[in-house]
């Protein structure tokens, strides 16, 4: 059973004066209970606002979301009103978000912040939060919790900052993390820290996690599923293994091909996916990849391709493995 | 004791408990830094020495003064011959028209002064934050019935800031007839369409901030939000402009008393009024004129300094 089944997500940017975007289009995955699952991509993929989307999160203006999300065979997360995600965010759901320090207010004290949470989901006050804060400080990996529970978020440093939100994430126990690139402002040594606390954490907790990253080592380490995200759609959905083993969509391939080696040579070049994201086709016409493909056919043009492949599926008419 | 009351002593313990837990030791928050940056600059220095000065004066002046501002007949005044006593040993800055002691009336003047432009910038600054607050909180968390509250409440301040300030400040007067608290009103409510627009726009500004949408992603209410998060946020240009309010103020205040809309008792010693008595001398007893004006000049110049340099302490932008 899963505990999050997303069916067809569709985020549409769009106004009087401008032409719609289609951020997200039509992006399916189920998360399970306890399982940590990947939304893997560049810059402006969708992975993003697909976790806001999910978190009721995307601005009241300007985007239209459809689709459905159920979350628990229950209450569906597109389409419940802001007063039910109210009572579920931070309680059944919590996110962490990229930038640590623009996470946290800067003028009110670290303590406040952590409380006010456990405030507003387990009603506890005064001394009580107090101690429940520093033992959740303490349980992310805080020294000292005491203390830096008085402190204002730019006392901390980075990785303090985002282990202080980590424990506002996992105060209640959520069922559901959503992680947003919970690493990519923090030093290479800190993030690895932060990788195994959340590690540690969702272990001891049973909770599910998405863990929407750039980074194919952050997911090689941490993800039993994993899915790479293409100019808003799913271009391959694997499990860790099958997907890091054999590398189907030409995406992935650029991907795990651009990351610099230590074993190799000397004067090697990098091998990056050439072009960006701006190149895209609008997947109507055909795969939104194809200008950036090495592997193009005239047949990927002609239309959408497809996601098919059964357990590991992939979007593409012309994928690795095909002609050996 | 009834159930309210009850509820209402538990709340005060638990704020007075959350108060004590985070009051203590903690670190140096923006206010710190900010007030050490003051401390660094010469302009903040002087602008409170002024005003710290004015601040004195006004609260213990009127109880060492040599003569009570009101008694008359302190010396030979004629009008009909230009005769008004210059300052001597006795009389520091001599009589005015009526033989009364001029630096008694100076001094007793400053208090004046002084409660007009803080219980005015008051006035302003209590319902200006009211409605900025309510059409700022509205406007970002709101939704859609949130924008046309937000509406509603900026088209009636669009409509003050229609009229000129002073116009409107005369008209409030000329409505509720010439007395002190009227001018502290009147004055009060010119200011209310700034404060009201500063503080909404710097709350709108804060609403889209990513620490409000982490808070939004823990389940935090928007009423909680808006006051413990967009609000401190959003107060220090609100607190620049209300140090800057208090000069105006002044000015203000002493411009409707020269206009003769402030208090109607002649006997008090208000610098404004004195500035309009002073007019009517002016050829022949211009210094009656004199220390009035730089009376207000001086205090206004203090809270303009003080302001200033509250703004660029607080400015993020300027932080090193």
């Amino acid at each position: 059973m899963a505990l999050l089944n997303v069916e067809d997500l569709t985020v549409v940017f769009g106004g009087k004066d401008r032409a719609d975007v289609r951020a997200v289009d039509g992006v399916s995955f189920e998360v399970r209970a306890g399982e940590v699952i990947g939304l893997v991509g560049e810059s402006g993929c969708g992975k993003s606002v697909t976790s806001l989307a999910l978190m009721g999160l995307l601005p009241p203006k300007g985007n239209k979301v459809t689709g459905k999300a159920i979350f628990d065979d229950g209450v569906n997360l597109l389409s419940t009103d802001q007063r039910t995600l109210r009572d579920m965010r931070g309680r059944e759901i919590a996110m962490i978000f990229q930038d640590p320090l623009s996470s946290l207010n800067p003028v009110v004290p670290i303590g406040v912040q952590v409380t006010e949470v456990l405030a507003r989901h387990r009603g506890m006050t005064g001394e009580r939060a107090r101690k429940e804060a520093e033992a959740l400080l303490d349980r992310v990996g805080i020294p000292d919790p005491r203390r830096r529970l008085k402190e204002y978020p730019h006392q901390l440093s980075g990785g303090m900052r985002q282990r202080a939100l980590i424990a506002m994430a996992v105060a209640c126990r959520p069922r559901l993390l959503i992680a947003d690139e919970p690493t990519t402002a923090l030093d290479v040594t800190i993030q690895a820290q932060i990788l195994e606390l959340l590690k540690e954490l969702v272990h001891q907790d049973g909770t599910a996690m998405i863990m929407i990253t750039h980074d194919l080592g952050v997911v090689a380490g941490l993800c039993d599923w994993i899915n790479v995200l293409y100019a808003g759609r799913v271009v391959e959905t694997a499990s860790r293994h099958s997907l890091f083993a054999q590398p189907t969509h030409p995406y992935t391939h650029g991907l795990l091909a651009s990351i610099p080696r230590l074993d190799s040579v000397r004067g090697d070049r990098l091998n990056p996916i050439p072009g960006s994201v701006r190149d895209l086709l609008p997947w109507v016409e055909g795969c939104a990849f194809a200008p950036r493909c090495e592997r193009v056919l005239e047949s990927c043009v002609e239309g959408p391709p497809a996601l098919v492949g059964g357990a590991h599926a992939y979007r593409c008419v012309n994928p690795f493995g095909a002609d050996s | 004791m009834t159930q309210l009351a009850r509820k209402k002593i538990a709340k005060l313990e638990r704020l007075a408990e959350l108060a004590a837990v985070h009051a203590n030791e903690g670190g140096e928050s923006l206010w710190r830094e900010a007030f050490r940056r003051l401390r660094h600059n010469p302009a903040a220095i002087v602008g409170a020495v002024i005003l710290g000065i004015f601040v004195l004066v006004g609260f213990v002046g009127p109880f060492l003064v040599p003569f009570s501002p009101t008694q008359t007949g302190l010396g030979f005044v004629s009008e009909a011959q230009n005769i008004i006593p210059g300052p001597s040993a006795q009389h520091w800055f001599g009589l005015d028209h009526q033989a009364r002691d001029e630096f008694s009336r100076m001094v007793v003047g400053a208090r004046q002064t002084l409660l007009v432009g803080v219980v005015a910038t008051a006035f302003g600054l209590f319902f200006g934050c009211l409605i900025g607050g309510l059409a700022g909180a509205a406007y970002g968390l709101g939704g859609k019935r949130g924008r046309s509250l937000d509406n509603v409440l900026m088209r009636f301040i669009d409509m003050l800031l229609a009229m000129p300030g002073l116009l409107l400040a005369v008209s409030i007067v000329a409505l509720l007839g010439p007395s002190l608290t009227t001018v502290m009103i009147a004055v009060g409510f010119v200011s209310i369409p700034t404060f009201a627009r500063l503080l909404r726009g710097s709350m709108i500004a804060q609403a889209n901030a990513e620490y409000v949408v982490a808070a939004t992603s823990l389940g935090v209410g928007r009423r909680k939000i808006a006051l413990s998060h967009i609000l401190p946020n959003s107060v220090a240009p609100v607190l620049v402009q209300a140090t800057l309010t208090l000069a105006t103020a002044i000015i203000e205040a002493a411009g409707l008393s020269f206009l003769g809309l402030g208090n109607p008792d002649p006997a008090t010693a208000e610098w404004g009024a004195m500035l309009t008595d002073a007019l009517a001398r002016f050829e022949f007893a211009p210094r009656l004129a004199f220390y009035p004006a730089v009376g207000i000049i001086i205090t206004a110049l203090g809270f303009t300094l003080l302001g200033e340099a509250m703004r660029e302490a607080l400015d993020p932008k300027l932080r090193k």
